[in-house]
Parts: structure tokens; C-alpha cells; sequence
């Protein structure tokens, strides 16, 4: 859930690097730090969009306070 | 003249007998005519003039009769209406008291969609600057439908197979009748206060106009236009673009469609992420590679104290295999020198000249050679020396040769003699 919500924002960083460390600017010991940052990034990021177990629910708003109730086997 | 009957009306006595007779010889009718000086009235009721070119008739449509109107009548608006004619006796008009209207040529329905649709522009409901930015992946998504429609199912297979990782959050609307309108605005609202979702998807399976009608109604359109959260409208129609559509952040012809969407985009991403990987590989490749070959030109130039120490030996060996060469060299020349200084000297030699036939006399006890006959005397002893052996003879008599005087002189100075001789030596 919480590479969801990072999921922009690492990809974001990710592009940055790859733009970084391709420049050829930066040290060795710099390049190898933004490469391996730039490949958990991006396994990160795959491994999000490859999960495969969602939820469907359904939303229901009883005296103001919302509840999620599963759906029908049918529809999930 | 005025006859027997002489009965006086009050004013209000003749306007009830005109409303009777009015009501029992027209009653209710159909009217057709133009709107003319149209106003609502704060308390909801609407009054207007009807006209042709030849007449002009008042009309009230009270706000009981005017509440469920899908269209707002104006000015110059040719209608057909339904009522009965009236006398409004406070001020002595007759007038029509509309039950329903309806617009001439076109359906109700299509005009009231133009109207709000032209009022909701103005407003800036359709602005494209006010189209919110969909977000780069929904991992969660409202939909907004009816929970047994085709709509919802054709969208949560279609995620199933091709995004797995979505997760689907169902707010169930009825979606045609008097109630959807209502129950799909507040379901919109609802999904934005509940928060915890990317995207909204308003939905519903195909369907004629009439169906989709409550696509059209304001308060959906409003809704969505207020949305926080970005809404695509899917809604499977054929012809007509809604006013939902119109104010939606994007809006596609079917349900389907806005599933595949999503798939779409997350296939997308895979795809960039993938991209991007293999730059990351790329570039630390190419670096990694240069220094490598940076390296090894560094090693290169950097020799080790050892093969310094190779190097200088060889050209050690190189310099001695050089001097041995030239000393050699240098040796043979020499050699080949003192064999011609050598063999001259043997040319020079007196030894050699004794071999040809001279012979070499001195006085016994004196080592000078005797070159003039005027050294001896008579009786002298004189070793004559040979080419092979020597003898001792005694001096008899001293012949004086003057033909010859000159002879020992030339000798004397030697070198043109010995040249001589050694010029007959080269002879042979």
C-alpha cells in the first residue's frame, strides 16, 4: 500500500536518476549509489503494478460514517 | 331596450357567471402559441403571454404545475400548452392557467438539454481548463453505478485479466428513473468525502436517451464538475454526448473502454519501467567500462620496479651483444692490419734481401754493416753474413771503384734504395 502511494513520486525519482547517472557527471561511487537506487526504484515500482490481489468493495454510508462491504462473489 | 328581467349584476356576480360560461363551453383545451413576457415569480409560479399574430392570451403556470419542467420556457419559444381558461376576477383578465407545456417542433427533453447545456457552458462547467489531471496509475478506483448492471461486471473483468492490482470500490446507484439523478450526484460527493480513491468512474451499460437521461440532469453534471477526485463517464451510448460527459475529466463510449483504459495505462508503465531499467543498465555499463579501459592504459603506463629492471637488462644485453660485435670488428681490422704492416716488414727486412743473393759483411768484433770499402784495411777479418750461414774472410786488397763513388752516397741516404727494392719486391 505504501508503494501506491509512493508510486508517483518513485517513478518521478527514478526518471531523475536515469537522467543523472546517464549525464556521466557523477563519481564512481555516485553512479553506483543512484544505480542501485534506480533498480529498487524500478523493482519497486514493477512489483507494485504486477500485483495481482485486488479487492472490490462495496461503499455504504450509514448515519454519516461510510462502511466497505465485500462485494457479491459474483462481481469480485 | 331592457326588458322584464331587470336583475343587476354585482361586479363579482357577472365575473363568476363569465368564469361558468367560460369553464362549461371551453374547459380544458390544447393552445398553441409563442411566449411572450415571460417571468418567474419568486414564489415559483410562472406567468406569461401567449400569442399569434392576430391575438395575445395571459397564461399562469402555478409552481405545482411548473416543479417537474425539464425545460425553462422563454420569450419568442413556440409551445404548445395544456390548461383551462380562466377569469382572474381582481383584475378582470381572462387567462389560461397552464397544467403542462410542451415546446413545438422539438421534444422537451432536447430543448431542456440545449438550455442547460448553454447555461452550464456559460458557467464554465465544460471549461477544458477546469479538467482535472487523471492520476499516473488509479491503483483505486470508485465506480459509480448500478452494482447489477453489465457496466460494473464488464469493468471488473476486464480489470481482472488486465490489471489484477486495482482495487474496485462500488458505490451502487439506481441509475434511470426519477431517483438516479439524485442518488448518482450524491454518490459522486460521497466517493470524494470517503477519500481513499484515485479516480471515479460514472457508469452505465447501453441504453436509449430516455435512459441515460439522468446523465443530463444537473445535479450529476454539477457534481461531477465539483469533483476532487478525477471522474471518467462511461456511459454506453451510441449517438448523444451527455452533459456528464461534457464535464467529466474524460469521457469514453463505453464502460469497457474505460477499463481498458486503466490496463492500458498500466501496461504503459510496465513498459517505461522496463525502458528505464535498461538505461540504468546502459549507462553503469558505459562507466563502468571506461574506467576499465582507463585503467588499463593507467596499468600500462605505470610499469612495475621489475620490469624496469627487465627492460634496462636487455638493453644491457643489447649494448654488450653491440660491443662484443664491435670489438670483434675492431680486432679483425687490427689483425688485418699488422698482417700487411708485416708482411711489408718482411718485404723490408734484410733477412728477405739475403735470400735474393746479397749478402751483408761487417768487420769481426764491430756490429756496423761495412757499406764503403774505405773502412777496411788489408788484413782485416770481415764476417760476411748470407742468406744461410756466414763465413770470415781476411781482407786482401782495397779496390777503389770510381764509377761507383756515388752509389754508397745514394745509399747512404737510404730510404731511395730500400724504396727501390721494396718497389722490386712489389713487382713480384
Amino acid at each position: 500500500m505504501k508503494d501506491k502511494e509512493n508510486f508517483e513520486d518513485d517513478l518521478k525519482k527514478l526518471q531523475k536518476i536515469v537522467e543523472e547517472l546517464s549525464s556521466g557527471k557523477l563519481t564512481l561511487g555516485e553512479s553506483l549509489k543512484k544505480y542501485e537506487e534506480g533498480i529498487r526504484l524500478s523493482q519497486g515500482c514493477s512489483q507494485v503494478l504486477g500485483e495481482a490481489q485486488r479487492k472490490v468493495e462495496l461503499l455504504m454510508k450509514k448515519d454519516g460514517k461510510f462502511s466497505l462491504e465485500k462485494a457479491d462473489e459474483d462481481l469480485a | 331596450m331592457p326588458k322584464e328581467s331587470k336583475h343587476i349584476y354585482s361586479v363579482s356576480e357577472i365575473t363568476q357567471k363569465i368564469k361558468s360560461l367560460l369553464e362549461e363551453h371551453i374547459g380544458e383545451i390544447w393552445l398553441e402559441g409563442e411566449i411572450s413576457n415571460f417571468k418567474a415569480a419568486s414564489s415559483g409560479h410562472f406567468y406569461f403571454s401567449l400569442k399569434d399574430p392576430g391575438a395575445v392570451i395571459l397564461a399562469a403556470m402555478f409552481a405545482y404545475a411548473n416543479r417537474g419542467l425539464k425545460f425553462k420556457p422563454e420569450d419568442g419559444l413556440k409551445v404548445i400548452c395544456f390548461g383551462k381558461v380562466d377569469v382572474y376576477g381582481p383584475r378582470g383578465q381572462y387567462q389560461i392557467i397552464v397544467e403542462r407545456i410542451e415546446p413545438k417542433g422539438v421534444g422537451a427533453r432536447q430543448l431542456a438539454f440545449e438550455q442547460l447545456k448553454k447555461k452550464l457552458a456559460s458557467e464554465g462547467l465544460f471549461d477544458p481548463g477546469h479538467k482535472r489531471r487523471l492520476p499516473l496509475m488509479p491503483f483505486r478506483v470508485g465506480i459509480v453505478t448500478s452494482s447489477k448492471g453489465a457496466a460494473v461486471r464488464d469493468i471488473l473483468q476486464i480489470l481482472k485479466n488486465g490489471a489484477p492490482l486495482v482495487d474496485v470500490v462500488i458505490s451502487p446507484v439506481r441509475v434511470q428513473g426519477d431517483q438516479a439523478a439524485g442518488e448518482i450526484a450524491a454518490a459522486v460527493d460521497e466517493l470524494n468525502e470517503f477519500g481513499k480513491i484515485d479516480l471515479i468512474i460514472v457508469s452505465r451499460g447501453g441504453g436509449s436517451a430516455e435512459d441515460l437521461w439522468a446523465f443530463n440532469e444537473e445535479i450529476v453534471v454539477r457534481a461531477i464538475y465539483n469533483s476532487r477526485l478525477p471522474v471518467i463517464s462511461a456511459l454506453g451510448h451510441q449517438i448523444n454526448t451527455t452533459l456528464a460527459d461534457l464535464a467529466a475529466d474524460v469521457f469514453v463510449e463505453t464502460p469497457s473502454a474505460a477499463a481498458k483504459a486503466i490496463v492500458d495505462k498500466k501496461n504503459s508503465l510496465l513498459a517505461e519501467l522496463a525502458g528505464l531499467k535498461h538505461e540504468l543498465d546502459f549507462s553503469i555499463n558505459g562507466i563502468i567500462g571506461r574506467l576499465k579501459n582507463s585503467l588499463v592504459a593507467l596499468a600500462h603506463a605505470l610499469k612495475s620496479p621489475r620490469d624496469r629492471l627487465l627492460e634496462k637488462q636487455q638493453q644491457l644485453d643489447e649494448l654488450r651483444a653491440n660491443l662484443n660485435y664491435n670489438l670483434r670488428h675492431y680486432l679483425e681490422m687490427a689483425r688485418e692490419r699488422s698482417a700487411s704492416v708485416i708482411s711489408r716488414l718482411g718485404v723490408l727486412s734484410p733477412l728477405a734481401i739475403l735470400s735474393r743473393g746479397y749478402s751483408l759483411s761487417m768487420i769481426v768484433g764491430q756490429d756496423a754493416v761495412i757499406k764503403d770499402a774505405q773502412q777496411l784495411k788489408p788484413g782485416d777479418k770481415v764476417k760476411t753474413v748470407l742468406h744461410k750461414g756466414s763465413f770470415i774472410s781476411l781482407v786482401q786488397e782495397i779496390v777503389s771503384d770510381p764509377k761507383r763513388k756515388l752509389f754508397p752516397c745514394q745509399a747512404g741516404k737510404g730510404t731511395g734504395v730500400i724504396k727501390s727494392i721494396a718497389g722490386g719486391s712489389n713487382e713480384r
